[in-house]
């Protein structure tokens, strides 16, 4: 029985196993397709919407459609490019996501898809909330004026009991990840340093150690997000 | 009839500022204000942020000087973080903050002098605007010019190597650094091709010098007459009285040089200064309380700090030091235009004290972060190119900011920019029958003697053009005149 499957991408072959996601399957032939929400050892959810593709010539989520024998997929193209852009921008404007003061500079995922979309000024307007801080965690702060409410750190950060560290509250415009008091007053060090890390903007900050990697040395300084996949 | 009349904003300055002058019906200057008109609010939004944040974010302040309030915060910080009040870091830790900080000081008081006042000294004060700039600089005195523009890179890559970046940089972190000086890193500074190494800066320091000393002996009048008045001097000295910009006790002197401050901790500053507000500016007028708000000002700055001072810590400017302190006899000296003088001396200083450093095998140590018993309450001082700065942090057992207190180089030498513009006023519109551009740019000379960089108090943004008004008394615009 042949596991594996053929399809194309921006008309490059891609041989993909069978089962695999889109993005996975591109991620092992060398194409990168970006992606926010999506996170490692996770069930994809789609949310984010920047993993947009066509396929024959439909809007889809490549984190969540399976790759099919035969199929058509349009990735890299400026239509596209330009909808992950406004996606980007629409995540600034609606967070104060001042990079020139945030210690998640130079790590973090959403800068560095503004550098790779080259986001000068965004389209729209900014919003500017006053979401505040939840600083009462001896361990970490939850700068909710940053959160992109990816859900990463909900689905990721547990105890050994499986219990969830984060969860939405209230609904609608008022929607927010919060830190549950008292376990946040409980986490561990490697779990909040692991928070941080999996948070993929400087909403989760662990405390009291900042901008310890020197200018130079962090994640995307010397290469752009996205190159560590692509061919 | 009498007039006011107003430069706004003020040229060759980062930063913005107007100057208002009144002239009485004979013509005669009877008051002039400096005013600061642009807002900016740190003090006010650095509030409820996580502490370590305060040093990347305050520094934004300004482009020119970050580097000091990136210091003068993190200095702060390390006495919240138990690191202690300036002597607590490891050798590696205060030796590449020192360095970080030689290196600006060196490319802002470059900066300063080169690129923004020297062509008043090359085309004179009334010289034309069209050439009175450093692109006419360039043009008149080709080698003088590159040799700034050279200094002043060589100042920044300085900081990019112990901070990360040339500008807004994130080298210093409460209780150390983030990085130490590779070899690498310390070959490009110690030996680089020429001119761009620490030997060549050195010696092109001591030409600055013997440019502004050739200047001065063809100009004695100008130089010694321009705004020269008596005044008090503040400081941070170390703790032998030497020379220091980074660390120290606070000391000032009255105008015979007597102690009116006498080598306090900086912890409690706030016990011995004290900030006035008036209606007419955004800038404080800070003072010292034991003499009140008349007699408590001060100046700060390169003359202040030579005034101040007992020595110089290194040979080459010990001896220029030991030449201008022998100018006025040991006394303070008090002459606007010697704050150029006093900021060449200092320029050499930091390229000795640059070349030593990268000597020291200390700067490839390892161990870069102290921290011990945390506090609520941490004070920074330190020597900023214009002057004396002070930053002020407290913090809530969340670790979020709660209070931020910044007295800045310039709002220090608020009141003495204020004298200096009225006795330049004076000496150049008592009595004139027309208010020429030469006569407004002599006003803004006397600022730019002092402070080329208002942006710390105020706003930057681009080029200012130089616009003069004339008021009569019933506040009617009766001229204007535009540079």
């Amino acid at each position: 029985m042949n596991d594996t499957i053929k399809f194309k991408i921006d008309s490059q072959e891609i041989v993909a196993k069978k089962g695999q996601t889109i993005v996975e399957a591109a991620k092992d032939n060398g194409v990168y397709i970006p992606t926010l929400c999506n996170f490692e050892g996770v069930k994809p959810k789609g949310c984010c919407r920047m993993c947009t593709i066509k396929v024959n010539n439909r809007f889809m989520t490549a984190c969540t459609t399976p790759a099919a024998a035969g199929m058509e997929v349009e990735n890299d193209s400026a239509e596209l490019n330009d909808i992950r852009k406004s996606i980007i921008e629409l995540l600034f404007v609606t967070g104060n996501h001042f990079c020139p003061s945030c210690e998640k500079s130079g790590n973090c995922e959403l800068q560095a898809f503004g550098y790779r979309y080259q986001m000068m000024v965004p389209r729209f307007p900014y919003n500017f909330p006053q979401k505040g801080i939840d600083a009462s965690s001896p361990k970490i702060i939850k700068d909710q004026n940053r959160c992109i409410m990816c859900k990463r750190c909900i689905k990721t950060i547990k105890d050994e009991e499986g219990r969830n560290y984060f969860a939405f509250q209230n609904r609608g415009s008022e929607l927010a990840v919060v830190l549950d008091k008292k376990l946040g007053k409980e986490m561990t060090d490697e779990l909040a340093k692991l928070a941080m890390e999996n948070c993929p903007v400087g909403s989760i900050i662990y405390k009291e150690i900042g901008f310890e990697k020197p200018i130079g040395t962090r994640k995307y300084d010397k290469q752009p997000i996205g190159s560590e996949i692509e061919v | 009839m009498s007039k006011k009349i107003t430069i706004e904003p003020v040229t060759r300055v980062e930063g913005h500022g107007k100057v208002t002058i009144k002239l009485n019906d004979a013509g005669e200057v009877t008051d002039s204000r400096l005013h600061i008109v642009e807002f900016r609010g740190f003090e006010r939004f650095v509030q409820g942020r996580p502490y370590w944040e305060a040093p990347v974010l305050v520094q934004r302040l300004c482009g020119i000087c970050p580097v000091s309030h990136h210091l003068a915060a993190a200095k702060a910080l390390d006495v919240i973080v138990g690191a202690g009040t300036g002597d607590g870091l490891t050798a590696v830790g205060d030796k590449m903050r020192r360095l970080m900080h030689y290196g600006q000081f060196f490319q802002s008081h470059v900066l300063h002098f080169f690129h923004l006042s020297s062509p008043d000294f090359l085309f004179g004060f009334d010289g034309d605007p069209v050439t009175r700039n450093i692109i006419g600089v360039i043009q008149e005195n080709r080698d003088l010019a590159i040799q700034g523009v050279m200094m002043r890179k060589y100042g920044q890559e300085v900081i990019k190597h112990t901070a990360g970046k040339k500008v807004h940089g994130t080298g210093a972190i409460p209780g150390g650094i983030n990085k130490n000086l590779s070899i690498a890193e310390r070959d490009i500074l110690l030996n680089g091709a020429d001119p761009l190494n620490a030997d060549k800066m050195v010696e092109w320091s001591i030409g600055a010098l013997e440019f502004f000393k050739g200047y001065h002996k063809a100009n004695v009048k100008t130089v010694d007459g321009f705004a020269n008045f008596p005044s008090n001097h503040l400081s941070l000295v170390r703790e032998d009285g030497a020379f220091d910009i980074y660390n120290g006790v606070l000391r000032a002197v009255d105008t015979n040089g007597n102690r009116i401050l006498n080598d306090v901790d900086c912890q409690d500053y706030d016990k011995y200064i004290e900030e006035e507000v008036r209606n007419w500016s955004y800038m404080k007028f800070p003072y010292l309380k034991s003499l009140g708000k008349e007699k408590g000002w001060y100046r700060v700055g390169p003359l202040a700090r030579l005034n101040v001072c007992d020595f110089i810590p290194t040979p080459l400017a010990q001896k220029e030091f030991e030449e201008f302190k022998a100018y006025t006899h040991g006394k303070p000296n008090g002459m606007s235009l010697h704050y150029h003088w006093a900021r060449l001396i200092e320029v050499l200083h930091s390229a000795e004290m640059i070349r030593d450093l990268l000597n020291d095998p200390d700067l490839q140590n390892d161990d870069l972060v102290v921290k011990g018993e945390k506090l609520y309450k941490g004070v920074g001082v330190i020597e900023a190119p214009r002057g004396t700065l002070f930053h002020h942090y407290e913090i809530n057992k969340d670790d979020q900011i709660t209070l931020a207190n910044l007295i800045v180089s310039t709002t220090n030498n608020n009141q003495p920019m204020n004298t200096a513009v009225n006795l330049t006023a004076k000496s150049f519109m008592n009595g004139q029958k027309e208010i020429t551009e030469g006569m407004m740019n002599a006003v803004e000379v006397a600022i730019r003697a002092y402070d080329p960089c208002l942006s710390c108090a105020t706003h930057a943004m681009g080029q200012m053009p130089l616009e003069m008004t004339l008021i009569n008394e019933k506040d009617e615009i009766i001229d204007r005149k535009n540079k």
